[in-house]
């Protein structure tokens, strides 16, 4: 096993090593993340990569192959355009985790905090505790899925993304509704809890949310909803 | 059968001129603002308002044709490994697959690659066609980030960070769903023919602070490789200037409001922002301000049309231009060649601004594969380049005749305005006098 200590080496160092085809199938450990931004950026291929610690910004972003670990909290933007691979927090995620994300998976153990899965545009997330106000804005396609609670404007001017929450969405946003939990849904919903390694969960008290589909096209008689 | 009338006792308002009124019956009748292409219409101060002092008895000139007068210019010096080199100060702007066809995109890289300049993309990602006809491309990092990868990212030899763009600052996009064909809507992960919003602001970051980290972020997965633009639109340019340099970019872009779009609101596109004129003098202040000037590069866009806008521009002290509207017009667009399908639109060879609707005869903003394949991108290729030549060749000769070596020589002591207002949004002194509005003494 590679081990990067980042306290005393840099985190270019570790996203150089991330980018090159020397780590795959590798198990990299990163010590001493302190907090710092763009930690494993950009890896490339299929490795393992265990952080313990807390992480900055943008850790994971634009990760492709790899499955990362976080043992620790993660600050803002966390896997940001992740493409493929998985990415785990032991803790809880700041702002806009998975924002613009396009594929892989996602699992925040602990709570997503505000904007989780902005603009996602095919990415599976799972959240096992709460989530923050205006989360899955704009969601393009993919899944969220929630164990806990929702803030404000839960979905707001969704299009294709499926959410599945087991809480309460203190609000939903615009064009965002309620829909049918049918058996295809239970299933898929079943699907993503496998691949999460999420056991002990009913799936019966989940709901599902997902767009209206009123304002894909502009219509001045839904001026009221923008 | 009407009566005829003298034209001659009619009195147009100058409050409600005819396209005012036609517009408040428009506005009545469909309850929607106008959304439309182009750039802005109205009257503003312009580089045109300006004028070069050539050599005389205190300057020598240089011999057209013969006395070199070189042109090309280093971008991105600062952080990058592998800055851009390009043999023309004039480049193409970012705009999208999907505002454009793909034989548009295809064209422009044609052409900018004949001349040794680059082409950008645009909302929606890179296509292989451009990409493939584009020696050097800047690769757009925009809000929506539609098509974004890392992949992309890597191929591209620039990266442009979209803050905001001259025609609508503080504005997102929208691609309205007649052009969302089946290969944009793939691209962009959304349903086909859907109205396609672009967001306004970045969705994972907010402010100069974040920005930093962002730009690191990006720097991290192409390994310090490549350089890093800021775009912002012409607004509160000193500041933003200065915090884009603060944030890391290696070169920044200004885009002032003549810029154009492929679909923006009337309102937005001539009521937001300030002229490339002022923006370009705001720019060069701000670098010279924290002695970054010339090391991180600056280029301005915004309706520029001609080698005398190019040369006033790096006169001002930018580095390099950008072109979107004006070659657009180089590869067929408002062309005469089409004035019976323009008249069929309610429009005439000149007037037409409707890219929003995809309709576009000439082939260029549209994805109708059947007009779309109007446009032999070949010859729509040459056409740029030809275009780029010839504003290559007016900035030399406008150079050469202050006796400069090189374009980037030119300075604003060259420079005369012809208007007050011009005078005091570019710092050089009203023509025949040493007179600069808001500076207290020349000498």
């Amino acid at each position: 096993m590679n081990t990067f200590d980042l306290a005393n080496e840099s985190v270019r160092q570790l996203n150089q090593t991330l980018h090159s085809n020397q780590c795959k199938d590798a198990e990299i450990a990163v010590i001493n993340p302190g907090g710092k931004h763009s930690i494993a950026v950009g890896a490339m291929v299929n490795c393992q990569v265990n952080i313990d610690g807390h992480v900055g910004y943008y850790c994971a972003g634009m990760n492709q192959q790899a499955d990362i670990v976080i043992n620790g909290n993660a600050g803002p933007g966390l896997a940001e355009n992740m493409m493929s691979g998985t990415v785990r927090v032991k803790g809880n995620a700041s702002q806009y985790c998975a924002a613009t994300a396009h594929g892989g998976l996602l699992v925040v153990e602990g709570d997503a905090a505000a904007r989780c899965g902005i603009s996602m545009k095919g990415i599976d997330i799972v959240v096992q505790g709460s989530i923050g106000h205006m989360s899955a804005f704009m969601a393009q396609t993919g899944r969220l899925v929630v164990f806990g609670d929702a803030g404000d404007a839960l979905g707001d001017s969704i299009y294709e993304a499926r959410i599945y929450l087991q809480g309460q969405p203190k609000s939903l946003g615009s064009d965002c509704i309620e829909k049918p939990m049918n058996d295809e849904h239970k299933q898929e919903l079943g699907e993503l809890l496998a691949r999460a390694n999420s056991t002990g969960v009913d799936i019966s008290n989940f709901r599902r949310y997902g767009s209206a589909r009123e304002l894909y096209n502009f219509k001045v008689d839904n001026l009221s909803a923008y | 059968m009407s009566k005829k009338i003298d034209q001659s006792w009619l009195n147009e308002s100058a409050t409600f001129t005819r396209p005012v009124i036609r517009e408040i019956q428009r506005a009545a009748s469909e309850g929607i603002y106008d959304i439309r292409g182009f750039g802005a219409k109205r009257s503003i101060p312009t580089f045109d308002d300006l004028l070069f002092l050539g050599a005389s008895v205190s300057r020598y000139p240089l011999e057209g044709y013969r006395e070199k007068c070189d042109t090309r210019v280093t971008l991105g010096t600062r952080f990058a490994k592998k800055p851009i080199e390009i043999s023309t100060p004039i480049t193409i702007a970012g705009m999208s697959f999907g505002a454009l066809s793909a034989q548009a995109k295809e064209a422009l890289g044609r052409g900018a690659t004949e001349v040794g300049t680059s082409t950008t993309t645009g909302d929606g990602g890179m296509t292989p066609e451009e990409r493939q006809h584009s020696k050097i491309l800047v690769y757009q990092y925009l809000p929506s980030r539609y098509g974004m990868n890392p992949d992309d990212l890597r191929k591209a030899d620039a990266i442009e960070v979209v803050v905001g763009q001259g025609a609508k600052p503080g504005g997102g996009g929208m691609l309205l769903g007649q052009k969302i064909s089946e290969r944009v809507a793939q691209m962009r992960d959304l349903p086909q023919g859907i109205d396609q919003r672009s967001a306004c602001r970045h969705p994972d970051w907010t402010g100069p602070d974040d920005l930093e980290i962002k730009i690191q972020e990006l720097r991290e997965i192409t390994d310090w490789q490549v350089p890093i633009y800021v775009k912002v639109g012409a607004t509160r340019t000193f500041f933003d200037v200065q915090l884009a340099v603060k944030a890391g970019a290696d070169v920044v872009v200004v885009d002032g409001m003549q810029g154009g779009t492929a679909a923006t609101q009337e309102v937005f596109i001539e009521h937001v922002g300030i002229p490339t004129l002022p923006a370009t003098r705001l720019a060069v202040e701000a670098l010279k301000g924290i002695d970054m000037h010339r090391k991180v590069q600056l280029i301005v866009s915004g309706g520029i049309r001609t080698g005398a806008d190019v040369a006033k521009a790096l006169a001002m002290g930018a580095d390099a231009v950008s072109i979107g509207t004006a070659a657009l017009i180089a590869m067929g667009d408002n062309s005469p060649e089409f004035e019976n399908e323009y008249n069929e639109l309610g429009t005439s060879a000149g007037y037409y601004d409707d890219y929003q609707d995809g309709k576009d005869p000439s082939g260029i903003s549209t994805q109708d594969p059947e007009l779309g394949r109007r446009l032999d991108p070949e010859l729509a290729g040459r056409r740029v380049a030809n275009y780029l030549r010839c504003l290559t060749l007016e900035t030399q000769t406008l150079a050469r005749a202050a006796g400069k070596t090189d374009v980037h020589n030119l300075e604003p002591e060259d420079m005369v305005a012809l208007t007050i207002e011009a005078s005091a949004m570019a710092k050089v002194p009203l023509a025949g006098t040493d007179w600069i509005p808001g500076v207290t003494h020349k000498f």
